[in-house]
């Protein structure tokens, strides 16, 4: 979540061994983001991290990390107020690689290139679809719910990346409900790569040097999985 | 009620806003723009996981309005059950000079016109096989209503309502109870009706293989909007019918309060074709068509109360169910295209409109209707037609405490 020692952490992060880093521009209605995400997006938004000030971080923090690939991840009441366009132009030049928004569907604002999500609900024609205009890579959500920690993997994950297999050749990253290392080498062995929201900003909330160790634990897990064939 | 006997518009689609008839056939949506949207409102702003259910909802409730089963069943729901149709009284003491009809879905079993909605959404949700119905609730009249249905249909039912809501409406939470359904309190943000949506969607989002999400008012993502206006549009209907048996001639003005604004969609469209002057009612306080912008809440585009940034404001009102910084997306279209108004109450002003309606005619309103009450003296016309949402009981502390 963006805030004043976003471009520490991000750094401490990449340290740590992240291939790419999620910047949240937090919204005050959130509706894919359980409590944690949610508590962190009114905190943000109380010190004033409007879209400016979000972008404002975002450059910061590509000045630091001028390879790791830096996407915005928000929602769309932000875009509609800033002028659609304009936000992935104006992100763009702030050093964003690509935008998630995480309420806009597929087959809305098709000429938005984005990263797209699925989920285990999505019929293959979305799948498809999601595959087909998607930028890079594509965010399988591994669960029916809203974001955070789960005690396991969830077991909708196997199908749905053998769905999008089928859908894609891009590769498959899977996000939501990843907390543990356990649970990030599990769903690596079956995606290309494991998206850790949650648990990454409560280890950020304990200091850069947290986070630093917390993601060195999720690459380590990585490191050790199996390739998926 | 939602006979399709009501006079054939000739601009009923969704794209276009318009419509007079009750349940419209197939296809007749689809109306310039896309499907889902009036003029550049609507749509679906929803993660990814509800678009399939949605898609669901769509199909299953073009099969259903175009069901004579359903149909008939709906209508006799709503004459047997609900008590439809609910008289049109004369309220010639509270408006001295004019012909002030007050449309009594206020009489309407469980106390409010939310029981039309829910209702129809109930036999929508058994013909798509859910179990579960999750609801979202602010005065708590729309809980009530969805907890009834739930009783009288065997769902399981969970609504979500503001700790605050829950304060001031203690006696509708105390109904829910009794019926059956589990309410929970949402204890952060405002803790009113914004937040109790919220929550409402991430229920369903991690349940939506099987519950419905019961959505209260002509808000959410497409075909939400949609659904409840059709079924609310049986209280336009009526209202048309009965004014011209009691008048003659149609009203010169239709007047309702807008908070999600289904009450008022629903009596609006029994005249978007007449030559009928159409007026909604914000509270003061929570005037997202009066000062709002457009924005994305709750799944659709609307004219919503947020700041430059689109970040969502708290609305502020003494009436729990106009305590909303959202509003229907058809709302926002009639707004634009000039053919309906809105004007907005304050709490005062609404309080004295309900101590004026208890004295002079008997009826204690609700203050949602309250608010519409309000404005009704300054109207130039002389025939006007109000609806009457909702009964007073649940706001007795509230108004006491005053």
């Amino acid at each position: 979540m963006c805030g004043p020692d976003t471009p520490e952490l991000a750094e401490a992060a990449a340290e740590g061994g992240a291939d790419l880093l999620e910047l949240g521009f937090p919204f005050s209605d959130p509706l894919a983001d359980g409590p944690v995400i949610r508590r962190a997006a009114e905190r943000a938004l109380a010190q004033g991290m409007r879209t400016g000030a979000c972008l404002e971080t975002l450059a910061a923090t590509r000045a630091r990390l001028p390879e790791t690939p830096l996407v915005p991840m928000t929602y769309s009441s932000l875009l509609e107020a800033y002028g659609w366009e304009r936000f992935a132009d104006d992100a763009r030049a702030a050093g964003a690689t690509s935008l998630i928004i995480v309420d806009l569907p597929a087959d809305e604002r098709a000429d938005l290139r984005r990263i797209q999500l699925v989920a285990p609900t999505s019929t293959d024609k979305r799948i498809r679809l999601a595959g087909e205009r998607t930028d890079g890579w594509l965010y399988l959500v591994t669960l029916t719910g809203t974001t955070g920690a789960r005690d396991g993997l969830s077991p909708t994950l196997a199908g749905l990346v053998e769905r999008a297999r089928t859908a894609t050749k891009l590769p498959l990253y899977a996000g939501f409900g990843i907390s543990t290392p356990e649970q990030a080498r599990a769903a690596a062995e079956l995606a290309d790569g494991v998206v850790v929201g949650t648990s990454a900003l409560e280890a950020a909330e304990r200091g850069p040097a947290a986070l630093r160790d917390y993601v060195k634990s999720l690459r380590t897990a990585l490191d050790a999985a199996a390739v998926p064939a | 009620m939602l006979s399709g006997t009501g006079p054939e518009s000739p601009v009923p689609t969704a794209a276009s806003g318009g419509g007079g008839a009750g349940l419209r056939p197939a296809g007749a949506d689809a109306g310039q723009g896309r499907e889902g949207t009036y003029g550049e409102y609507g749509g679906r702003f929803v993660p990814e996981t509800l678009i399939p259910a949605l898609d669901e909802l769509e199909t299953g409730w073009r099969e259903a309005k175009d069901d004579d089963s359903f149909r008939d069943e709906l209508d006799r729901l709503g004459r047997d059950y609900g008590g439809r149709p609910t008289p049109l009284t004369l309220a010639e003491r509270f408006a001295p000079g004019k012909r002030l009809y007050l449309k009594r879905e206020d009489l309407l079993h469980t106390g409010a016109h939310k029981l039309n909605n829910a209702l129809g959404q109930a036999l929508l949700a058994r013909r798509l096989g859910k179990q579960r119905i999750v609801a979202e609730t602010g005065a708590g009249q729309h809980g009530v209503a969805a907890a009834t249905v739930c009783a009288r249909f065997g769902f399981e039912c969970v609504v979500y309502m503001g700790a605050e809501d829950m304060r001031r409406q203690r006696p509708n939470v105390e109904r829910m109870r009794l019926l059956g359904a589990e309410v929970r309190p949402v204890e952060f943000g405002t803790r009113t009706l914004k937040e109790a949506t919220s929550e409402a969607i991430r229920d369903w989002i991690a349940t939506v293989e099987t519950t419905h999400y019961l959505i209260g008012s002509c808000v959410g993502p497409h075909p939400y909007p949609e659904i409840v206006r059709e079924l609310q549009a049986v209280i336009g209907h009526e209202a048309r019918e009965q004014i011209l048996q009691a008048e003659g001639h149609l009203p010169e003005v239709a007047v309702a309060c807008v908070g999600g604004g289904s009450n008022a969609i629903g009596l609006f469209a029994g005249f978007l074709a007449d030559d009928v002057r159409l007026v909604g009612v914000e509270a003061g306080g929570a005037a997202s068509l009066g000062t709002g912008r457009t924005a994305v809440l709750h799944g659709s585009r609307s004219s919503v109360l947020a700041d430059e940034d689109g970040q969502v404001l708290d609305a502020e009102s003494i009436s729990a169910g106009l305590d909303y910084p959202g509003s229907g997306p058809e709302h926002a279209f009639l707004r634009d295209s000039g053919r309906a108004e809105y004007a907005t109450a304050t709490d005062d002003e609404a309080l004295a409109a309900f101590r004026r309606l208890a004295r002079t005619e008997g009826i204690l309103p609700a203050l949602e209707p309250a608010h519409a009450l309000a404005r009704v003296a300054e109207l130039d016309e002389e025939v006007v037609l109000l609806c009457l949402s909702g009964r007073g009981d649940k706001d007795l502390e509230e108004v006491l405490s005053r």
